[in-house]
């Protein structure tokens, strides 16, 4: 308990040094891979965000793409030059801000999409758990069907279906929101799963049951008394099915199915640069494929570390 | 046993009606057919009549009661495209994505056993500790990005291996097989490769862990006290306790594997049936996509309830454990 020595004991500590002095920032920062996987990610989700100050070209405004400019390769290969670092694609867009931009809308929607799983499977989980019977029977077989049919199959079929039947003048905005459905619907059976096993344990406890005695109402007890203590596992699971919303964004957008081409995620932009692969201009594709590669690595580094740190049993 | 036998069937029978329900909603949803099957001129009082005689005034129920019926004896209607049976297409084309699913599967044993064992049995060799580090590196690689990849040193810089299309493929019965020819094994190496990659990783920290737990128990300890070779107690003793859950693994991920080909067989215009339900989702060709959906839910689902019965059987404390 090393920690113990420089607290003060006079003064209570903020929360923030209480997590400094914790465990958990202690096993962080002697995990050198989970150092490395939290830098690059924190990098990634800088520039991304900051894209459209960075980036030297807005790759939406179709008037700024110059034709003459199309096909340039690196800037170190012969024929490449400033500002297109990594070069451009046929339509004269410049890679390095494809790629900011793209990576911008893969994590929006890797967060968007773990956000709506997180708030439905942790409702669904407390529900069935806390009241049981013919609702918590109902709720866990529709997440069995769901977990029984390969999870990319899924996916496919409500992203496409819901972006045919979409009215035109939704389908700009209303694609990405199918998107975070169609990953959603998937994942918040984990959740539901992980909630409802923690609530069954914790509501049968004496603190609840005292609550209860007292008079606090279903909903209370549910979101203030059990919720909190079934957080942990949940972070994890949140943590590693982050990476799996990027990899499935990526994955339905690569086959068409996703972000289409004027507002290209990563995916989109790996798609479109496959059509190239042949023609000789590799780093259409290959730059876009490393960025997502370093992307999702990233994250799922950071959860690998996360649950091994947080899993008592390894302790 | 039996009773768990019966409620694992019936699970399994529960699930498929779901994946046909759903399937006969994605009908419900994409238009209507009589339009498709009249021209503009027809009548009111034809197309009340055609609507009569596909059963389209039926009751819901009715009418997913024959969707149902049909399903069961491979009966999807035909292609909205090219007007073709739906189940003779997915026939053509399942044996390239049966061959392909079945030589990632090989390859991912063959090479992640191997690898598992080293981790477990040199845990703290620097060689070992990157493995495990690598392993985490291939499970996050998107699948397409592989595929891309290989392409891009194998085919396009060194040109080695082709990089779309299946070979030659020679004719056995109503099986197509690439096996036979060179260049149909040419052409199979980098998508199997690429599908197998997420695999042999799965497979080496599968292998790894079981290892790891196999390695502390006392009869390993009592091996070696007797003198046996180390070869001999790892591979003999400990890898053999080990085999059980890689092969539940396996013939678990092949149904996954075989929805998951889809991607490959994109990237490399594999003609499995994969890409058949990526062409038709593009053109919306509905009773495709719903022929898919079913076909590999099935393979998946009848899968998984053969290997949680076989388990049942071998292993009699998972019978107590169902209740």
């Amino acid at each position: 308990m090393a920690n113990l020595e420089h607290r003060k004991p006079a003064a209570q500590p903020t929360r923030l040094q209480r997590f400094f002095d914790g465990d958990l920032w202690w096993s962080f920062k002697s995990h050198k891979a989970a150092v490395g996987a939290a830098i690059v990610l924190l990098v990634l989700i800088v520039t991304a965000f900051l894209a459209p100050v960075l980036s030297p070209q807005n790759p939406y405004d179709l008037s700024s793409l110059e034709l003459w400019n199309a096909e340039l390769p690196p800037v170190w290969i012969e024929g490449g030059r400033l500002p297109f670092l990594l070069g451009t694609d046929v339509q004269g867009r410049d890679i390095v801000s494809g790629i900011l931009y793209g990576t911008r809308i893969s994590i929006i929607i890797g967060i968007a999409s773990v956000a709506v799983s997180l708030v439905v499977g942790i409702l669904f989980g407390l529900i069935a758990g806390y009241f049981g019977g013919w609702v918590d029977n109902l709720l866990m077989r529709i997440g069995d069907v769901l977990l029984s049919i390969p999870i990319i199959l899924v996916a496919i079929l409500v992203s496409s279906i819901a972006q045919a039947f979409l009215p035109p003048h939704l389908r700009e905005a209303g694609v990405a929101a199918v998107l975070v459905l169609s990953i959603a619907m998937y994942s918040w059976v984990q959740y539901a799963r992980v909630v409802r096993a923690q609530t069954m344990v914790e509501r049968r406890k004496e603190y609840v049951m005292a609550s209860k005695l007292v008079g606090t109402p279903a909903r209370r007890l549910m979101l203030k008394h059990i919720l909190p203590n079934t957080m942990t596992p949940i972070f994890v699971t949140a943590t590693l099915n982050f990476g799996l919303a990027i990899l499935i964004e990526a994955t339905l957008s690569f086959l068409g199915v996703g972000m289409p081409p004027n507002q290209p995620s990563l995916g989109t932009l790996i798609r479109i640069g496959n059509q190239y692969l042949f023609s000789g201009s590799w780093w259409i594709v290959l730059f876009p494929s490393l960025q997502l590669c370093l992307l999702v690595v990233a994250v799922n580094m950071l959860g690998d570390w996360l649950r091994d740190a947080l899993n008592p049993k390894l302790r | 046993m039996l009773a768990f036998i019966i409620k694992r069937t019936i699970n399994a029978i529960f699930v498929m009606l779901s994946v046909t329900f759903l399937a006969f909603i994605i009908f419900q949803f994409v238009g209507d057919p009589v339009r498709q099957m009249l021209n503009e001129q027809a009548t009111q009082a034809q197309r009340d009549a055609l609507r009569d005689k596909l059963g389209l005034n039926d009751p819901f129920l009715v009418q997913f009661g024959k969707f149902v019926g049909n399903a069961v004896q491979g009966d999807f209607g035909v292609s909205f495209r090219n007007q073709q049976d739906v189940m003779t297409m997915i026939a053509d084309r399942f044996p390239a994505t049966f061959e392909l699913v079945l030589v990632a599967t090989f390859i991912s044993i063959v090479v992640g056993m191997p690898l598992g064992v080293l981790t477990a049995i040199r845990r703290r060799s620097w060689y070992a500790e990157s493995l495990q580090f690598v392993s985490i590196i291939g499970i996050s690689l998107p699948s397409f990005v592989v595929g891309i990849g290989l392409i891009l040193v194998f085919s396009v810089w060194l040109g080695w291996f082709p990089a779309f299309g299946r070979g030659d493929t020679v004719d056995i019965g109503w099986w197509s097989t690439g096996l036979l020819t060179s260049s149909g094994r040419m052409a199979l190496f980098l998508p199997a490769l690429s599908l197998s990659l997420f695999q042999i990783t799965l497979v080496m920290r599968l292998v790894r862990a079981e290892m790891l737990e196999v390695l502390r128990a006392d009869f390993i300890k009592f091996a070696r006290a007797r003198g046996i070779p180390a070869r001999v107690v790892h591979f003999r003793h400990a890898l053999r306790n080990t085999l059980m859950p890689v092969v539940t693994m396996t013939a678990m991920q092949f149904g996954g594997l075989i929805a998951f080909a889809l991607v490959t067989e994109t990237v490399f215009q594999w003609p499995g049936m994969g890409l058949l339900f990526i062409q038709a989702v593009t053109f919306v060709d509905v009773p495709i996509m719903a022929a898919y959906l079913c076909v590999v839910a099935f393979i998946f689902v009848f899968l998984n309830a053969v290997v949680d019965m076989t388990y049942a059987i071998i292993d009699p404390r998972l019978r107590g454990s169902e209740q």
